[in-house]
């Protein structure tokens, strides 16, 4: 991609008082997500509530930031005009090893996406901000996920 | 075959235009609901029930009264559907539940909107605001190419598999002339030339947004005999909601419409194999494919070779989207969904002149909305 995703004019996101660990975390190059202390489970988006048991025993944990893409799309013509001058970019559906399922943005990896690539957590500064973005795992570059 | 749960008497439809100038939703909506209303022989003063769609910008709020005002109307039951591509097909049967739990008799469900060239762009403070539009996912383009893409990779479906769902609409879209691809052919190969949006989905796989409107009268099926039309009755119906943002889809190549449809037939003693019409919800091509799959018209995954042994058309023995789907005659926003059931009830009336099916006693409707989100199956049969 040629042009700085940094310099894009883009909506960021409409943080509230729920969600703000979860950019903060980002802004400082981190993925942090909520476990459910009840059931176990991972979640994503931020909520009060786990949606899997509705316990409030909800903790913010730092990810690992492992993950498989599940589905992805080349953007040729975003729906939104300040994207235009990245496209076409790819954002795809990434499956965290914790289990639960965030869309995001792909970096450009050495070879063509393929779903049910590897994925690793790679903060990036987008419109201003630094996003939870994730990159392809190069070969020979990580093991397998645990 | 179960007993009618009620009766669709009239029906209304405004010609999709690309765009309106200086026109409202409510106006569109006293249009469409006029002429359903004279279809189906009533007076105004005989709806008692309202349902409508919400109307984003126009009237945020207080959406039944501001339109029951606007048609100098006063129901004793009023309500917004909000189910996206399925307020259509879920307004047939809530508004025979609220016939039936004795609120009402005579329904109006109505879906209009215009379309600016200035639309405001979304207000929303939501989930899919915060997690999705930050990282370039706007809008239901990229949603529906993620679950294309998925369904290619977990089954092998290929490009020209779905692009010929799009052109079999175009192609029903020739005995349409209100549609707005009528007169505007593309085979496969012009599909899969028209220009990509967001990959795998190119541009003619993508409904295209128009202005439009769609009504239907409902009301019991004892009424429903003294009125003029042939009336359709509602045999079965099903519903099921599970996410609203793609990330959250509980999977990506099978959707909710799976269970509403289950429902639907076990509701009307029917099965997907019975219906003489199937009126599927295409807002685009992967949405026709995964919903064959999911009404056990073929296996999963295997749409692509149920489409080359059956034939569309009107005349075929698989008649689908005879109006030209949404893909063929535009999608005039939520009012798109409420296009299967008019269409629907005009072959099943015998009304559908030149495209008219050959025997047209059952008919599958399918609402989809969001993500594929919300889902509403219909089953409906003839007098
Ligand atoms: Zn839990």
């Amino acid at each position: 991609m040629a042009i700085d995703l940094n310099t894009l004019k883009i909506p960021g996101p409409t943080i509230t008082a729920q969600t703000k660990p979860f950019w903060d975390a980002s802004a400082e190059g981190r993925l942090t997500i909520q476990h459910c202390e009840d059931c176990g489970k991972a979640i994503f988006y931020p909520r009060p509530i786990c949606p899997h048991c509705w316990s409030k025993r909800l903790l913010w944990k730092d990810a690992s930031g492992r993950g498989r893409l599940k589905s992805f799309s080349e953007v040729h013509k975003p729906g939104h005009p300040g994207w235009l001058p990245a496209a076409p970019y790819v954002v795809g559906l990434v499956e965290l090893v914790e289990g639960s399922t965030m869309l995001s943005f792909i970096l450009a990896g050495t070879r063509p996406l393929q779903i049910g690539a590897m994925l690793l957590f790679a903060p990036t500064a987008i419109g201003g901000r630094v996003l939870p973005a994730f990159k392809p795992v190069e070969p020979g570059q990580e093991e397998k996920p645990k | 075959m179960s007993r009618s749960k009620g009766s669709i008497v009239g029906i209304g439809e405004l010609k999709p235009q690309r765009l309106t100038q200086g026109v409202t939703t409510l106006q569109m909506i006293a249009e469409v609901s006029r002429l359903a209303v004279l279809d189906a022989g009533l007076e105004p003063a005989a709806i008692d029930g309202l349902l409508v769609g919400p109307q984003v910008g126009e009237t945020p709020q207080h959406v039944p009264a501001t339109i029951a005002e606007y048609l100098g109307l006063a129901p004793t039951m009023a309500n917004v559907v909000d189910l996206g591509g399925a307020s259509g097909a879920g307004m047939v049967w809530r508004a025979a539940a609220a016939i039936e739990a004795g609120m009402c008799e005579t329904v109006l469900c109505v879906l209009a909107n215009n379309r600016e060239e200035t639309a405001p762009r979304s207000p929303n403070r939501n989930p899919i605001r915060e997690f999705d539009v930050p990282f370039g996912a706007s809008g239901a383009n990229i949603s529906y190419a993620l679950l294309m893409q998925a369904h290619m990779a977990e089954y092998g479906s290929t490009a020209p598999d779905f692009a010929a769902i799009a052109a079999a609409a175009l192609a029903n879209a020739q005995l349409n002339p209100d549609a707005i691809f009528y007169g505007k052919v593309a085979d496969v190969d012009a599909v899969l030339a028209s220009p990509m949006i967001a990959s795998p989905l190119h541009l003619l796989e993508i409904v295209m947004p128009v202005a439009g409107g769609e009504a239907v009268v409902v009301t019991s099926a004892d009424r429903a005999r003294s009125l003029r039309k042939p009336p359709v009755h509602l045999l079965g119906a099903g519903e099921k909601v599970t996410h609203r943002a793609v990330s959250q889809a509980p999977s990506l190549t099978s959707g909710p419409l799976k269970s509403a449809m289950a429902r639907a037939f076990h509701q009307s003693g029917t099965d997907a194999d019975a219906m003489d019409l199937l009126s599927l919800y295409d807002c685009y091509t992967i949405m026709v494919a995964t919903t064959v799959e999911d009404a056990g018209l073929c296996a999963p995954g295997q749409f692509g070779a149920w489409l080359c042994d059956h034939d569309l058309s009107h005349k075929g023995d698989k008649p689908l989207n005879t109006h030209g789907g949404q893909l063929g005659f535009g999608q005039p926003d939520l009012a798109g969904g409420m296009t299967h059931v008019v269409e629907a009830v005009r072959q099943l009336r015998g009304e559908a002149g030149e495209r008219q099916i050959g025997k047209a006693g059952l008919a599958l409707v399918t609402g989809n909305g969001a993500t594929m989100s919300e889902a509403t199956a219909l089953v409906l049969g003839a007098a």
